[in-house]
């Protein structure tokens, strides 16, 4: 019956087209799940590494509001929202130019039947499922170190799903702006320095003032906010704020994307 | 030998020409990379370990601990990607490594010309670094240069048998594999950023046998002035048998995989 509704409707009608592309990527997948699957494991050596090894130097914390918590629940929730955004870049960014300029996948798809806001949306929700598996696990590790205090913790998924929204809409933006594969390094040159510095290893407090400033509008700061008072239970009202940001930077980012892979590629 | 000598130092040459035209996208990779993880960590992350009390470092800041860590971490990682991508690229996507072969350099000659530019990267991007850790006040003592020949040994010591595993796949997904399994867990847990004897016993086992360990333990010790002679050469001959182990394995798989 759907199928039947969807080829009779007008293509505009058809929204959702999307699920087509979700699709196609796990049947590519499914031949390579041992790439996909090992995804999983750099996030806990970080976790490991410095939760046992490098914890037991810096001994615990004191946040903002007072609180006592060891190294490594300050930093897990950290390495989470990390893990989150790296993941959603690396699909957002190298994944979908070798798709769009190598194996041409787009120009087929655009044949078809699918507009470029399917491929924005279509994209996003593959990179958000694979996000969402990996968090899942990695939420999994923190509770089995006892690094969770909070129920709280339940949104700590949702929260990293949506980090993951916002890098997979920028940088799928960004992408269709690359011309070879020497730009990626300006991905790195963004990426590191926001994986070191955004308060992942230490407060934000800890800078001077200008500096704080800049580490606090970066949109990995405002995902390390959110996970770190959802596993802690120091939540409040202004959590939304930084919510707020993360949604409105991936919805811009997959306007500008589809605006741009419909300009590169139908013209 | 004369010959063998001659042809690699042609092959060496090929490298720095085509050195020549990429350097500027290795710059991010081999220095601000490495000084990024200097600044966050000794720096940012290190006030709070130096104000938890120094003890357990042997009386020095956090920042000279790592500083000699993440040099040889540096030199492990700029060898790998240079015995990765490069050399699947020579025998498979833009198989130049064909063509030289097609000239009187032989299959050795191919590896020992690679290995040399392998060599080059390394050391100056590890003395640049080198430089830096200096200015930040990474350095305890003098002989911390020392780090970098030290840099060097482990840069060969894993390039080799990287170099004779990649001739061994068909598509670079293998590579993946060993940077997820191979280069993070030994940038993590090779002694760089904590000592490993506050690992668990099995994993403590698992981080000596690493290149990296070795790499780390022998130019901390220099930088700390606290090295042991007797250690200090098992390091060393450990790293160089990886060296020599791994260069005889690439000349046997460059041949098989050149000519067959």
């Amino acid at each position: 019956m759907a199928t039947i509704a969807a080829r009779v409707l007008p293509v505009p009608v058809r929204l959702g087209g999307g699920r087509h592309l979700v699709e196609r990527n796990f049947l590519l997948y499914r031949r390579s799940w041992v790439v996909f699957i090992s995804g999983f494991f750099e996030p806990v050596f970080y976790l490991l590494s410095i939760g046992i090894g490098v914890a037991q130097l810096v001994g615990s914390f004191t946040l903002s509001d007072g609180t006592t918590i060891a190294y490594a629940a300050f930093v897990a929730p950290a390495m989470l929202a990390s893990s989150a955004m790296n993941g959603a870049i690396f699909d957002s960014t190298y994944n979908i130019f070798f798709r769009m300029k190598y194996a041409k996948l787009y120009d087929s798809i655009l044949a078809t039947p699918l507009r470029p806001w399917d491929l924005a949306t279509g994209e996003v929700t593959w990179a958000l499922l694979r996000g969402a598996i990996y968090s899942a696990m990695f939420i999994l590790v923190m509770l089995a170190m006892g690094l969770v205090s909070s129920w709280w913790a339940l949104l700590a998924l949702p929260a990293a799903v949506l980090i993951g929204f916002a890098f997979a809409g920028a940088g799928m933006a960004l992408t269709t702006f690359m011309r070879s594969w020497q730009d990626f390094e300006f991905v790195q040159l963004a990426i590191m320095p926001m994986f070191l510095f955004s308060a992942t290893f230490y407060p934000v407090e800890t800078y001077p003032g200008a500096i704080r400033w800049l580490v606090e509008i970066t949109p990995l700061y405002q995902g390390v906010v959110l996970e770190r008072a959802f596993t802690t239970g120091t939540v409040d009202w202004f959590l939304l704020v930084h919510a707020l940001y993360l949604a409105a930077l991936g919805t811009f980012g997959m306007y500008v994307a589809s605006r741009r892979l419909g300009k590169l590629l139908l013209k | 030998m004369a010959l063998a000598v001659e042809n690699g130092r042609r092959m060496f040459d090929y490298w720095l020409t085509v050195y020549k035209r990429t350097w500027k996208g290795t710059m991010i990779t081999s220095f601000l990379l490495p000084m990024l993880y200097l600044a966050a960590m000794g720096i940012g992350l290190g006030s709070f370990v130096d104000s938890n009390g120094t003890g357990a470092l042997g009386g020095v800041s956090y920042l000279q601990f790592i500083a000699p860590g993440l040099l040889a971490s540096t030199a492990l990682q700029i060898a790998v990607g240079e015995a990765t991508y490069p050399v699947m690229s020579g025998l498979k996507w833009q198989k130049f490594y064909h063509s030289m072969i097609a000239t009187p350099l032989r299959p050795a000659d191919v590896v020992y010309g690679q290995l040399g530019f392998i060599a080059f990267r390394v050391l100056s991007s590890c003395a640049v670094f080198l430089v830096i850790i200096a200015l930040f006040g990474g350095l305890d003592s003098p002989l911390g240069v020392l780090g970098l020949p030290v840099a060097l040994l482990v840069g060969m010591a894993v390039a080799s048998p990287i170099a004779a595993f990649a001739t061994t796949l068909e598509n670079d997904s293998g590579f993946a594999m060993v940077f997820r399994f191979g280069v993070v867990p030994a940038f993590l847990f090779s002694g760089a950023f904590f000592p490993v004897s506050q690992l668990p016993n099995w994993i403590e086992w698992l981080a000596y046998v690493s290149p990296l360990w070795h790499a780390v333990d022998l130019s901390r010790g220099l930088s700390l002035g606290t090295v042991n002679p007797w250690l200090a050469l098992g390091n060393l001959v450990y790293l160089l048998t990886w060296f020599l182990v791994g260069t005889w394995l690439a000349v046997r798989g460059f041949t098989r995989r050149l000519i067959g």
